[in-house]
């Protein structure tokens, strides 16, 4: 005989098992229609597969487990689906639930179905997964799937299966033991097949069941096998709980918050041993059980072996159900059960008992009463805990106390509740407590993530800030170096123009053709500057020629007359010259201004080529960065403007935006002020421009035509103006493009770039001629 | 030395001192190691009060956002201007702050029973962004003229997106409490009142009380 050890507390309720086992198992009669509720098990509710209108043959997979821990949910009987609704599930809420409803057709018809004759040649793992795919769950009343608790990780030493059955009133796995007992112990071999084989089977029965008791032993000895035991345990409620039996057989405790397969110890209730052996070896889905049809009023009390989903209202029509005399409907059993709020929810694969009690069986609860402190729910209590002190704590709502108590082993038998004077019922607040923590916890670990989240979003917005500024402040720079590595280039330019025009030492004839530029360039700059001198000046040396001609003209009328008469023509010629020049001189007056506009532009054009084109890249550079920083500084005034308009019209009561908003003024300020500085930085970077072209005397020479360039700007039309832009911007492209020559090596981009260049040229020539003509008709 | 040997031998009382002296140093020393070495970093009090905090980031307390809210209440502000926790945040502030705990200030909104998300409908969205900006937690999928729609495991049910909302298409839902939500509620309180019954006295003043 094995030592049975002791648990603490437990109780002796009235069993009232006999009434029910009068009679052998029937089959239900088949129900005009099944409702499958998708959650009847521990874990995720399964995804329905089938729709509405969709035939159904008997044991076809309808709603499909989303994972790990869920079950599969299989048609009972073949039909057809009606609806997939919200339909009152058999839960202590009285809530609806989303189910399958099939309308039986009445053949009972099986589908096709896969059974594996010889199961030693499948490994465990298959097995295991063709148990999931049945849908077989724990049929002792939690539904945790059975795959999921065989599939276990840790090596197990000891399998245990349950058949105690210690709640009063159920004999569903008592029957089930006596009827099935061969089947049942193949199906024990599957398990300790499926389990590798643990050192010990240990078949654990009540002592007040000792017909099962017997056919189990007789079946086991068949096998002989000495790891196989059938132990007889004396009864007392909840002996059947998985963590008081683990203790009971093996002297271990389950620890706190752990499963038995933390001691290598598993537990299976023998119905679900013999669903997962008719998974395996029939193929067949879990779509029936055995449910104790019990409570006097019923007229006829007994086990039922009842499809799964048919409507309990359908089983209380067939049992002879008085709903005048019961005193309640319950599902499970006196002490864990709960009543059922409406008879038209179903049988699930976790109904192990329907008990309809009468009144004088179990009369209503008298009214609560004060804690009297007898400490009999202590000594009652299984679980070693100390429900006086988790009723204060859960009245209270103290959580911290309550997980100090160790709320969370409490395994909710109810035996202090049944042992309580004061008819307090102490499970439901525990239950309420349990519910409320572990709600607070869901909203905690929502909150913590909406913490994170939020956080996250506050680190985001301020890194798009951030890179925001970033970007902005890098195309600044790159500006900037544009500009320098143009101004830079510009230098050397200049530099280069500047050393070689002084250079006579080295190169004498090409300084000489410098200086002489150069000094073309004054000059003309000077003749642009005094034209009326230029013009007084050719009158005077046309005088002088008239005067000269008139000298040679006496000479010779006194050597040779005939020549003297050429020379006559001449003299009158000159003075025809010289009258025109003097009408000019006259009319200067007036055309002054254009004539030197005039002069300028064609010699600005031919002569001065270096230094407008350094004038007009200074001019640009100086353009792009002022306007830039000019944009940035107005859209910093509006915005400033703005918020400035918006902290009026904020309410002075409102504190707290209106620190915000002149948080934002005071930010926007100070970026006006800085974005000021850098307006004026580049303007002294473009006074440095002027003075390194004024270092030379080109520069100066480019001054002065600055300032004529601007006075005659002031004067022309407005299509001479518009003709000038073109042509400086072709000017400047077709610069740009002879860079560009000179920077690629590539032969055929460098034959475009020239083509580009001719057709360029060509058009400067064009517009340059258009622009005379302009300027001619201005004149 | 010799006159300080000779200064301790004379006087008994300078042995006494210089020993007393001596340990208060040894033991100054040491604990002043301990007071560095095992320093225990203490849990800010904003952030204790900020994991109270419900964390929906609505702003109904003037604050943009709950940590905001817990520094001002560090800071010494009210602890009652929480809607979305309601009594139970405020008792919890209370009792870790060590002071009576208020009810709630219905200036800033009444405690709502249930839990409620946003929700978009979608084929009336226009796409323009607004409400993913407003979100405090990230919890709106969308882009610009794309149809938006909420993330309602993530939604804190802060009512921040529903007035930015220019076609108003964002509902705020309660969030459906199936079975896997339920769970039992305390014995109702009538039925503790039941003993009410056991004194006949107790049942008129009851009865007088429903009149």
């Amino acid at each position: 005989m094995r030592q049975i050890w002791p648990t603490p507390g437990g109780v002796h309720p009235p069993e009232n098992k006999t009434q029910s086992l009068g009679l052998p198992i029937a089959q239900c009669p088949l129900p005009p229609q099944v409702i499958l509720p998708v959650s009847q098990h521990l874990g995720a509710p399964a995804d329905p597969i089938v729709s509405v209108g969709d035939k159904v043959l008997k044991g076809q997979l309808v709603a499909e487990a989303p994972q790990q821990v869920s079950a599969n949910i299989h048609a009972s009987t073949s039909g057809t689906v009606v609806a997939i609704e919200e339909r009152p599930l058999p839960h202590p809420s009285g809530l609806s639930g989303l189910s399958i409803v099939i309308e039986a057709d009445g053949k009972d018809e099986w589908c096709e179905l896969q059974p594996i004759e010889d199961y030693s040649r499948s490994g465990p793992t298959e097995l295991i997964q063709k148990i999931q795919a049945a849908g077989v769950v724990g049929m002792g009343g939690a539904g945790f799937p059975a795959a999921v608790k065989l599939a276990s990780r840790t090596p197990i030493t000891t399998l245990i299966i349950n058949g105690t059955e210690c709640e009063p009133y159920i004999t569903s796995d008592d029957i089930l033991m006596r009827t099935y007992a061969e089947e049942l112990v193949e199906a024990i071999r599957l398990l300790d097949y499926l389990l590798n084989g643990p050192q010990e089977v240990l078949i654990a029965i009540e002592s007040n069941k000792p017909e099962a008791i017997e056919k189990m032993t007789a079946a086991i000895a068949t096998l002989n096998d000495p790891r196989y035991e059938v132990v007889t345990l004396p009864a007392k409620y909840p002996n059947g709980g998985e963590k008081q039996l683990v203790q009971m057989l093996t002297g271990k405790e389950v620890p706190s918050g752990k499963i038995p397969a933390a001691l290598g110890v598993v537990c299976q209730n023998v119905a679900t041993a013999l669903a997962a052996y008719r998974a395996v070896t029939k193929g067949e889905p879990l779509i029936s059980r055995i449910t104790t049809i019990t409570g006097n009023a019923f007229s006829e009390q007994r086990n039922l072996e009842v499809l799964v989903g048919t409507p309990i209202s359908f089983i209380l029509q067939q049992q002879g159900y008085s709903k005048d005399t019961a005193s309640r409907l319950v599902m499970g059993g006196p002490m864990m059960g709960f009543t059922l709020l409406s008879e038209e929810c179903p049988v699930i694969k976790t109904t192990n008992c329907l008990l309809a009690p009468t009144q004088e069986e179990a009369p209503a609860n008298g009214p609560e009463q004060a804690c009297i402190r007898c400490g009999m729910c202590a000594e009652a209590c299984p679980a070693s805990l100390l429900p006086q002190q988790l009723y204060w704590y859960s009245r209270a709502q103290d959580e911290d106390k309550l997980k100090a108590y160790n709320l969370f082993d409490c395994i909710e038998c109810g035996a202090c509740s049944y042992v309580c004077p004061s008819q307090i019922p102490l499970v439901q607040y525990y239950r309420a407590a349990k519910g409320e923590i572990r709600q607070h916890e869901i909203e905690k670990k929502h909150s913590e993530k909406a913490r994170e989240r939020f956080e996250f979003h506050k680190e985001r917005i301020e890194a798009e800030k951030a890179a925001r500024a970033k970007a902005r402040e890098e195309a600044a720079a790159k500006a900037k170096l544009r500009a320098e590595e143009k101004k830079k280039a510009e230098e050397a330019k200049l530099a280069q123009a500047n050393s070689q025009a002084t250079d006579s030492d080295t190169t004498p004839s090409e300084a000489e053709a410098k200086k002489n530029l150069v000094a073309d360039i004054i000059a003309g700059a000077k003749k642009a500057q005094d034209d009326p001198a230029r013009l007084a000046r050719n009158i005077t040396s046309t005088e002088d020629r008239l005067k000269k001609l008139q000298a040679k003209v006496e000479e010779l009328e006194q050597s040779a007359p005939d020549q003297a008469e050429a020379i006559r023509a001449r003299i009158k010629e000159t003075e025809v010259k010289l009258k025109s020049l003097q009408d000019k001189q006259a009319t200067l007056g007036n055309s002054e201004e254009k004539q030197v506009d005039a002069t300028l532009q064609a010699e600005s054009n031919s002569q001065s080529d270096i230094t407008l084109q350094a004038e007009k890249a200074v001019e640009k550079m100086e353009m792009s960065a002022n306007q830039k920083v000019q944009r940035e500084l107005d859209t910093l005034k509006r915005k400033l403007a703005k918020i400035t308009e918006q902290l009026a019209s904020t309410d002075e009561a409102d504190s707290d935006t209106r620190s915000a908003l002149e948080l934002s003024e005071k930010m926007l300020k100070e970026k006006l002020r800085k974005a000021e500085a850098a307006a004026n930085s580049p303007a002294s970077s473009k006074a440095d421009a002027k003075r390194t072209l004024s270092g030379d005397e080109q520069s100066a020479v480019g001054d002065a035509i600055t300032r004529s360039m601007e006075r005659a700007m002031q004067k022309q039309s407005v299509d001479v103006e518009e003709l000038r832009q073109k042509i400086q911007t072709l000017e400047a492209r077709i610069e740009a493009t002879q860079e560009r020559i000179a920077a690629t090596d590539d032969a055929t981009t460098k034959d475009a770039l020239r083509k580009g260049l001719v057709s360029m040229q060509t058009k400067l020539e064009k517009t340059q001629a258009l622009y005379d003509m302009a300027e001619q008709s201005s004149e | 030395m010799d006159w300080l040997s000779e200064f301790i031998l004379q006087r008994s009382v300078a042995e006494a001192v210089l020993a007393l002296v001596g340990l208060a140093l040894l033991f100054g020393a040491i604990l002043g190691y301990a007071a560095v070495a095992f320093k225990v970093e203490a849990d800010p009090i904003v952030d204790q009060i900020d994991a109270i905090l419900p964390q929906t980031q609505c702003g109904q307390c003037g604050h943009p956002g709950c940590r905001p809210y817990a520094e001002a209440i560090a800071g010494g502000e009210a602890i009652n201007k929480c809607p979305p926790g309601g009594q139970g945040t405020i008792n919890s502030l209370a009792q870790l702050l060590g002071v009576e705990a208020p009810s709630l200030d219905e200036e800033h909104g009444e405690e709502s029973d249930t839990r409620k998300v946003a929700f978009i409908r979608e084929d009336e969205c226009i796409g323009c962004t607004k409400c993913i900006q407003a979100c405090p937690v990230d919890a709106i999928l969308g882009a610009a003229q794309q149809m938006h729609t909420v993330i309602a495991d993530e939604c804190t049910g802060c009512d921040l997106c529903v007035e930015p909302c220019p076609v108003d298409c964002i509902d705020m839902l309660p969030v459906d409490s199936g079975v896997a939500d339920w769970h039992w509620q305390l014995p109702s309180q009538n039925h503790l009142g039941s003993r009410d019954n056991i004194i006949a006295t107790d049942a008129s003043e009851k009865s007088e009380a429903a009149a």
